[in-house]
């Protein structure tokens, strides 16, 4: 139960990760590498903010500097013209030495001071706190995924749907790929960095390799989710994600309780089921040739 | 309406494969022309079309859209007027989108708040009333992935999404070469239904020069990024078929090796 307390708790955390990673890997149809850099980036502010004093200044700082950081991959890979990968692997490589110059040294511990959940502590004193803390985070979770799923349903939502899909045809119907673009990368950045920022005021610490494999653990998560929900359409894609970000730490949690294997052995693993997961459509279409020339040669 | 003057582009300038695809072209249109433009592959027609709507600069010339001068504006702020359709029918439209969310995103044109919801009812009534012109049972599809349509719908539901919002010019580059010939006559007579309600001003590229004499009101021929040929009026109705033939092959300068020529000639 404890397990699943705590997987839920994380899972939600990094549910907007997940979110940020669809934005840019299935809506935009670019696989962003800035995920690394902008975690860390939303932690590390989000942390010293807090140590000062201030732990909701601490998550709007974080949701801006993301979405800096996803303007400059943004920027990068349109008006520059560099290609997307490099464009983020950039801006990623660029930002460790920002986060180090923020936080001023490779780590900042959070203990002793405020959080951004603290606030309903006050307010509901005979409540458990670890309730109160998972709702905390439920309701930003939940109030995000709604705001974007009504946000692309809007007209400029719908630009940045296109984009991902047929640039050619969104640039010959007067929208502004570069801005759809750089609004999306945005958006999405802020959305990681967030998720960074939460995680460190909850965990307590953040840490300048915090980042590290995010990009993984968000596409696991969306994967996970596609695998749960199928691809129908993209409301559902925002829920499967947040629902695939829970059950990734679920299974995380359960295959380290039971020793399945150890937490070093966690990003080989993750990433061999993305690379399985991802190569299924390739495999099916293999089966299917395959039996499609079994029957030529029996009829034969 | 369109205006434009000693137009040339010149491809891989300053290199040995250097090309003047468009040289010292001008040309005129009216408010409500329809021209029909002919000439071998290669002649410089889609480059034209490129020019106009703003693919690529030009160096030297002008081009002026209603009074205003677009010659160095970006391509998607003259797609606000100028709507515009290729031969292939993948280009035109967002395949994982629905037919009703493609139609919105060109129905976006007309809308000053980017937030506004992309779904109103209302709207979604009107396409519905735009698709049910096209007489292809199209909508009651509209939640179908376009994606999932046949070449011809997605290029009749193209033809509505460029001319959904009336532009002040409409660019067809061969779009109906790619369907069969019911389908392309289909996809003609709907385009010419909707160019002569709106009064939309029109070039339509065509191989089919028979076609190209009976459309519009004015047929132009390119050779070498030139036009080399402009005929309207009186002259246009009384030409026949084998003589404006007999000018193309002379005028082209060339055998017709295309096999298209080939077919629009025997029908
Ligand atoms: N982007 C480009 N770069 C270099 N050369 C180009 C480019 N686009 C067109 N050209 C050249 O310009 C010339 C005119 O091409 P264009 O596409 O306008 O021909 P077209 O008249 O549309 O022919 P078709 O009937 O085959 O469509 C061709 O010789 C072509 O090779
Ligand atoms: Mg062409």
């Amino acid at each position: 139960m404890e397990i699943a307390a705590n997987a839920l708790l994380l899972g939600l955390q990094y549910a907007l990760l997940a979110l940020g990673v669809y934005i840019t890997f299935r809506i935009l149809n670019i696989p962003d590498l800035t995920v690394d850099g902008s975690f860390t980036f939303g932690a590390a502010v989000s942390a010293v903010l807090s140590v000062a004093g201030h732990p909701f200044l601490g998550l709007a700082a974080a949701i801006l500097c993301g979405a800096a950081a996803g303007a400059v991959t943004g920027f990068l890979q349109t008006k520059a013209g560099i290609h997307p990968i490099l464009a983020g692997i950039l801006t990623m490589s660029g930002l460790y030495t920002v986060n180090i110059t923020v936080m001023q040294a490779p780590n900042v511990s959070l203990i002793g001071k405020p959080r951004f959940y603290e606030a309903l502590y006050a307010l509901l004193p005979n409540t458990d706190k670890d309730v109160l803390k998972t709702v905390c985070v439920a309701v930003i979770c939940a109030g995000l995924t709604v705001a974007l799923i009504l946000f692309f349903k809007t007209v400029f939502g719908l630009c940045i749907r296109a984009t991902g899909n047929n640039e050619d045809m969104v640039r010959a119907s007067s929208i502004n790929t570069d801005a759809a673009k750089m609004t999306a990368l945005s958006i999405a950045n802020a959305l990681v960095a967030l998720s960074g920022g939460l995680i460190a005021q909850t965990g307590g610490f953040a840490d300048v390799n915090a980042g590290s494999g995010m990009i993984v653990v968000g596409l696991a998560s969306v994967i996970i989710g596609e695998v749960i929900f199928g691809k129908r359409s993209l409301t559902l894609g925002l829920i499967s994600a947040v629902v695939g970000s829970v059950v990734y730490r679920l299974i995380i949690a359960l295959a380290l309780e039971n020793e399945l294997f150890s937490a070093d052995a966690l990003k080989l693993i993750s990433a061999v089921i993305i690379g399985i997961t991802l190569c299924i459509p390739a495999v099916r279409k293999r089966i299917a040739e395959r039996r499609i020339r079994r029957g030529a040669q029996k009829n034969a | 309406m369109l205006d434009i003057k000693h137009l040339s582009k010149t491809f891989l300038k300053g290199t040995p494969n250097a090309h003047r695809a468009l040289q010292d072209l001008s040309l005129h249109l009216d408010k409500g022309d329809f021209v029909t433009v002919i000439g071998s592959n290669g002649a410089g027609k889609s480059t034209l079309f490129n020019a106009v709507a703003g693919s690529f600069l030009c160096e030297e010339g002008s081009i002026v859209l209603d009074g205003t001068d677009i010659t160095y504006k970006k391509e998607h702020q003259r797609a606000k007027q100028i709507g515009r359709i290729f031969q292939d029918p993948m280009k035109g439209t967002a395949p994982d989108l629905t037919v009703e969310e493609n139609l919105a995103l060109a129905y976006a044109k007309s809308m000053r708040n980017p937030f506004a919801s992309a779904h109103r009812r209302k709207d979604v009534d009107f396409y519905r009333a735009q698709l049910a012109r096209l007489d292809m049972g199209l909508e009651d599809r509209m939640r179908t992935k376009m994606g999932q349509l046949s070449g011809g719908q997605r290029q009749a539901v193209t033809l509505l999404m460029s001319t959904i919002v009336t532009p002040k010019l409409l660019l067809l580059d061969e779009h109906t070469a790619a369907l069969d010939p019911v389908t392309a006559q289909k996809v003609l007579e709907i385009t010419k239904s909707i160019v002569a309600e709106n009064q939309i001003t029109t070039m339509m590229i065509t191989h089919n020069i028979g076609q190209a004499l009976h459309t519009g009101n004015r047929t132009i021929m390119l050779a070498s990024g030139k036009i080399v040929l402009d005929l309207q009026g009186e002259e246009r109705e009384k030409i026949t078929l084998p003589a404006l033939l007999e000018m193309y092959k002379e005028k082209a300068g060339k055998a017709l090796d295309n096999d298209r020529m080939l077919l629009s000639e025997a029908e």
